[in-house]
Parts: structure tokens; sequence; C-alpha cells
């Protein structure tokens, strides 16, 4: 029998239905592997029972990074049968809130700054930690670093993973040969890079080029040298706001920071003058130490992976760090860092059993092991460290007497923590005055 | 990672899941059209196919455009009315100011340019030995997108010191000429003039093909007259093929006109904004979804938005005359 037009019409809507259904069906599917019941899992058992659901993972996490820390939670996900779907992203910043404003907020969101938590904290949309979250975290980190994730007395995240900014990263061949020490003090720091200068090595190679993120490397050293001048108490208000941005204090600490990056004698081994600062990226900016080119570069623990692979990092090794050394006896070395926090924008229970697991040092373990991590957890296994930078920066976070502050640039507004402050710093090295950067960054901060 | 054909079949099912939606509201449309009241059919059939599209045109561009609006007079969190406040901040921070500068700079010079050099170019080659290879050769660009552009010609100015080895094109010539090295991207306003040439670069092949085939059109007895009558090459161009070809160079100009208030790819890949050659759409995105003040991100989006209609509609004038003229 011949069709009729309108027989066709009505197949020709009902075959991609069926398209459709049968197509969406195949893609939700999914399953566990291991058994929940095997002795491997038993370490999991306090949050099995979710079997077959789903928990989305949000964050700037890529690459092998990435790959890492999904290798970490696998069994996790294996023996509690929940899927953790991760997706990372290099425009996390931004497009966490066009997902949340979108009614797509993820599950869980990592945050690397607390400014930003802090945003969706007061906006109501981020979950404050339940009860049981809550305890994991307090049992296991510093208060320096739960301070961060507190908002109007609730607390939004937990501590995940952690990177130290106060490094300085040298070539302990090169030291050895010239008779260099590891400076103690900040005046034995000028010293050693007055000495360097008189040498065919330049003491300090920078580089702050990263794209629409260009200037964050200059901003870290303002931290540090404001954190070590003035103490945690002048810093945390600085980073508040309670203090202008162009106050004396401020103009003090650029004043020292120009003697070392806007000093021509300086910088910028390997690459050129003062300016060539501005376009070399941050990268590239400390490989010349490696090749003893450069004598010194402040730069994250973080830093370590880009190495070279037959680099040895060790203390006697090709390339290894020491703490920025003191400024102000009775302020002490501090340490400037930042890190992770996970964030949860669901309360299901499946979402709450992830977000515990990740806060234990179950999982801080598994991550280390997979390797280039570290975190503030407290018992966090060091020997599974295998970077010794990593190592030395655990062991700083995990000494007691050490006091860890934040880099504020992730804490204060972003436009001006994410903004002014990069590109008023970035003017600054392509040869701004001191007090015009400091007047541009204090007048943009938002009411 | 290799690449495993297995691993990539859910996104080929995606693919086949999105075209079958795609026939089956094809399909529901047509089986509503059919089934449609016997009395006033064509209305109802004008409803049917047009009413997705008047549907779409509402959510995608009339509401977003409404709401743009309204957050403009708002301030960052969008929690309450701040008047004109957005609007002053625009034209009196002098850093925005610098941000309009730079986007008028764009717009005059950034058309000009690529419609003249495609223009000059396709009248060059007209007929020439090669033609068509010559034309790919500048046609070539067009298929990179403004990112690749921007990180190629990023490479272009690299600089080195002066001992070192250049990687930068531009500055390997400059040394070759015996001077010395430079930071091109530093200094305004050459930085936003080299930024300029990446987009005059991409848009003059599109430029030269347009218009190369409208110069294809012109009658041919009209060039034929012309020469008996004894004109010389200058004058054919500005007698004869200019003026036949006026309406293309328009809609040439126009284009680019566009492309160029909303460029935004080249600025962020090349300078990031920085060194004063931010423009406003790379601003706009910065202030709404950096810096999370909607307020101003949309201030600039409306005066961006305003800036663009007029442009819109000499190009809807000139299709209605050219479409009259048929």
């Amino acid at each position: 029998m011949p069709m009729t037009p309108r027989r066709r019409v009505l197949l020709a809507a009902t075959i991609p239905l069926v398209l459709v259904s049968t197509g969406c069906s195949y893609l939700s599917g999914g399953g566990s592997a291991a058994d929940p019941g095997s002795a491997d899992c038993k370490a999991f058992s306090d949050w099995q029972g979710h079997d077959g659901k789903t928990v989305e993972i949000y964050a700037s996490i890529r690459d092998e990074e990435g790959e890492r820390m999904q290798e970490a939670w696998q069994k996790f996900s294996d023996c509690t049968g929940i899927t953790i779907k991760y997706e990372g992203s290099a425009e996390f910043e931004a497009q966490i809130q066009v997902r949340v404003d979108g009614g797509n907020a993820p599950d869980i969101a990592f945050f690397p700054q607390p400014g930003l938590l802090e945003r969706f904290a007061a906006a109501g949309d981020a979950k404050p930690l339940p009860d049981t979250v809550r305890k994991r975290a307090e049992d296991g980190y510093p208060k320096d670093w739960l301070s961060y994730a507190t908002h109007d007395g609730e607390m939004y995240g937990t501590p995940l993973g952690a990177n130290v900014k106060s490094l300085v990263w040298y070539s302990p061949k090169l030291f050895a040969e010239e008779g260099y020490e590891v400076p103690k003090t900040w005046d034995a720091l000028i010293k050693l890079s007055d000495s360097m200068a008189d040498t065919d090595v330049k003491p300090w190679c920078a580089g702050i080029e990263s794209g629409e993120a260009t200037g964050w490397p200059a901003t870290d050293w303002v931290e540090n040298v404001m954190l070590r001048e003035n103490g945690p108490e002048v810093y945390d208000q600085w980073v508040a706001h309670e203090i202008p941005f162009d106050d004396p204090k401020v103009e003090k600490a650029l004043d020292r920071v120009d003697g070392i990056w806007r000093n021509p004698d300086y910088v910028n081994a390997g690459f050129g003058d003062v300016k060539s600062i501005v376009t070399t990226s941050s990268q590239d900016a400390g490989l010349p130490v490696a090749e003893q080119k450069c004598g010194m570069h402040l730069m994250g623990t973080f830093y370590a992976a880009n190495w070279s692979e037959d680099t040895e990092i060790a203390e006697d090794g090709d390339v290894f760090a020491f703490n920025l050394p003191p400024i102000d006896e009775s302020v002490g070395t501090p340490v400037l860092g930042g890190g992770e926090f996970t964030a949860a924008f669901a309360e299901r229970p499946e979402v709450v059993a992830v977000q515990e697991y990740l806060a234990t040092v179950d999982y801080a373990d598994r991550r280390a092991q997979a390797g280039s991590w570290f975190s503030a957890h407290q018992d966090l296994d060091l020997k599974a460290l295998k970077n010794p930078n990593d190592r030395l920066a655990a062991e700083l976070l995990r000494d007691p007497d050490t006091v860890f502050r934040w880099d504020g640039a992730d804490i204060m507004p972003a436009a001006v923590g994410s903004g002014t402050f990069w590109k008023g710093m970035t003017n600054w090295l392509n040869g701004d005055d001191t007090g015009e950067v400091l007047t541009y960054v204090e007048k943009s901060w938002p009411e | 990672m290799g690449f495993d054909i297995l691993l990539e079949l859910p996104k080929l099912l995606w693919l086949v899941i999105g075209i079958a939606a795609f026939m089956a509201v094809i399909g529901v449309l047509l089986v509503l059209v059919d089934r449609g009241p016997k009395t006033r059919r064509d209305h109802w059939q004008a409803l049917c196919f047009l009413g997705p599209a008047a549907l779409l045109l509402l959510v995608g561009l009339v509401y977003p455009v409404i709401r743009t609006t309204f957050l403009s007079f708002m301030n960052g969190p969008s929690t309450a009315w701040v008047g004109f406040d957005n609007y002053v901040w625009m034209f009196t921070q002098p850093e925005i100011l610098v941000v309009l500068g730079n986007t008028l700079l764009w717009v005059l010079l950034a058309p000009l340019l690529a419609t003249g050099i495609g223009l000059t170019y396709a009248v060059l080659v007209d007929r020439a030995r090669y033609e068509s290879f010559a034309k790919s050769l500048i046609f070539l660009p067009m298929a990179i997108s403004f990112v690749g552009a921007g990180i190629i010609w990023k490479f272009v100015y690299a600089y080195r010191q002066a001992e070192t080895d250049q990687i930068g094109l531009l500055n390997q010539a400059v040394v070759w000429a015996g001077g010395e090295p430079r930071q091109w991207l530093l200094e305004g306003p050459l930085n936003t003039l080299l930024l300029i040439v990446v987009l005059v670069w991409i848009q003059a092949g599109f430029a030269m093909v347009v218009q190369s085939a409208a110069i294809k059109a012109i009658p041919a007895e009209l060039v034929e007259a012309a020469r008996i009558d004894g004109v010389n090459g200058w004058q054919l161009f500005w007698h004869i093929t200019l003026p036949s070809i006026w309406p293309t160079v328009m809609v040439v100009l126009i284009t680019i006109s566009v492309q160029t208030l909303k460029v935004f790819d080249i600025v962020r890949t090349m300078t990031g904004g920085n060194f004063d050659t931010s423009v406003m759409a790379n601003e706009m995105y910065n202030q709404a979804f950096r810096y999370n003040e909607y307020g101003k991100g949309s201030a600039l989006a409306v005066f961006l938005f305003v800036l663009v209609v007029p442009l819109v509609a000499v190009q809807i004038r000139n299709n209605r005359r050219s479409r009259e003229t048929q």
C-alpha cells in the first residue's frame, strides 16, 4: 500500500524520537567495577549505599594534574558506586558564575580563590558544610586554612591541595661552585644578589606574562614583602581593605620590591632588561636557573612541573628552593600560599559523601602518591611526597609555629585581585610610577 | 592519551541525537501544519513556520537586550539601582576612555585598510596569470581563527634580548637591517596598530574575494565601451570599476566594521588588554565575567549595541535598495 503523505510525515516524526530516546538511555548508562563487600573496599564503608549515583565536579585543574586527581578518587568511586563526573576548565573562574546563574551549577566545585567562594556563600548558592564534613575538615586542617572558607560563622569549604608561594628557586650546583650560602636574612639576600651581580650571572629572573592573568607573579612578590615587613595582622587589614591600598606601608613594600625587580643590575637574567619581565611567560621565567644563567627565581611550589625531565630537584641537585628570608625578626618567617577549597552546590547524600571523602587523609595520601601534590592536612604521609620541594613546603605548612597567609590577590574583590592589582603591577614593571600605580588600584576597589 | 575511536563514540552519538532531534522538530511541525484548521490556512501556515523563529529571536535576542539594558542601570551584583552611574563611570574613568579610544581607532582603521587592500589586490590580479593562486595566497588567513592568528602574530612580534637569537620575525628583520630588537607590544599607540594589522591580515582575504567577484560581474560591454573611448587604467578604475561595485564595497566595509567592533580574541590572546590595548568587547568580558561587575559590563555591552545598530540599519537599507533595482 502506498503511503499517504500524512503517514509519511508521521513516520518521519517518530523515527527521530525513537532514536533520541534510545541514544539518551545509552549515554546515561554506567556501573561500578569493584565488589563493595571486598576487604579492599573496607576503608570506604562509611560512604557506601549510594550505588548508581553521579556527582558532578567542576574545577580549574586540568591535564596531567586532573588525571592524577581522578586516579586518586577512582578507588572511592569503584567501592561506593558513586560515579564522579569531572570537568576541568581553564575558564573556571568566569564560567562557574555563568553556570550557577544559569541554574546549571556543578554539585561540587574546587575554588582556588577564597574570595570567589565567599561570593557564592554570601549569595546563598554554595551550601554550608554539613556537620560530618565540617568535623572532618576541622580534624584535618589548621585553623589558618579553615578561616578562609568561613563566612558569617558558617564553613563553606574544605581545603584540598596546597601550594607555597614564598619559595625562592636556586641552583645548588651554582651555589656550591661559587661558595654562595642560602640567605637567612633579607640583608644576606641583598648581599648575595650584589655579589651575583658582579659576576656574569644576573641574580634574578622573572616573568609575569600569563595571557589575561598577566601580572600575577608580581603580586606574589608584593604580598610576600607586605607579610614579612608588617606581619600577618597588617597583611590581613590590607587584604580586607581596612587600610587603603596606597597606604605608606604598601608603598614601602613596593619600594623594597623595586630594589630587586626594577634594578637593572639584578634582572632579568636570561631575558633582557627590566621590561622583559612583562613579556616573559611565567612558565619560562625560571628556566635559566637550571642552566645556571640566573641566580634566583621566586615562584610557587607548582613551578616544579616546569623543569625539564632531566632536572633533578633536590637539596644537592640541579634546582631546589628556600623560603624567602624574613625582613623583620619580630615578624619571623611567615608562609604565603594558596590551594583549593571544595564547595558544594547541592545537598544530596552522595554529594555529601564525596565532599566528606575529599577531606579525609585517605584521599590526601592517595593523591600525594599519584605525584606532584601536597596539602595542609595534618596527617598527610610526608614520605609519600616524591618531590623534595613538596616535602619542604608540606613540612613548613605543618610546623605549628608557621604563620600561614593566603595569597591576598585571591581574597580581594575580583575587580582588584584578578584585575587592577595584576594590571597595576604590569604597568609598574612597564615603567609606571609607584604612587600612580597604588592610587590606580586603590581607586578601583569596589565599594 | 592516544585517540581511541571507541571513547569518541558517545560524541558521535550526541551528534546523531542532535540531528535526529532537529528532524523530530521539523516532523512535528509538518504534522501540525497538516492537521491545522481548514479555514484561514495561510495564517496557520505562517504561524507554524514563523513562530519558532520568532520565539528563538525573542529568547535569544530580544530578551537578552532588554535584560542587559536593565542590568546596566544596576550595581555589580545586580542588587540595587544606580541610575546612570555605570555610564558616567564609562565616560570618566581614564582607563575606559583609553578603551573607547582604542575601539575608535580599530573601527576607523581596520575596515578601511582591509577593504582598501582587498580592493587593490583584486584589481591588480584581475585577469592576471596565476590569478587563482595569487588570490588563494591572500585568502588563506581567512581559514585561521582569531585566536590562532593572535598566537601566530605574537610570535612575529616576539622579543629576545639583543645578544641572543631572535625568534620573532619582525625583530629578526630589524636586526638584519642593523637595528636593535624592540618590545613591540609594550608601547602605545604602536601596539594597537600592530594588533590591527592582524585583523587586516585576516579580513583582507574576505574583502578581496567578494570585491573580485563584483569586478568580474561588471558587464564586459561597459568596460569595452570605456576602452574605445580611450580611458587609461586609472580612469577606468575611478569611473567604471569603483562606481559599478560600490554597493559591494559598502557591504564589505560594514561587515568588517561590525567584526571590528566586537573584536576580542586578538586582543585577549596577544596582550590580554594590557599596555593600553584593551577594546570594548574585551573590557565588557572582564568587567562582567572576571570581576563580577555586571552593571559596568552591561553598560559597555549596551553602548557597543548602540554603535552596531546604525551599521546594521545601513546594511539593511542597502539590501532593500539593491533588491528593488533588481
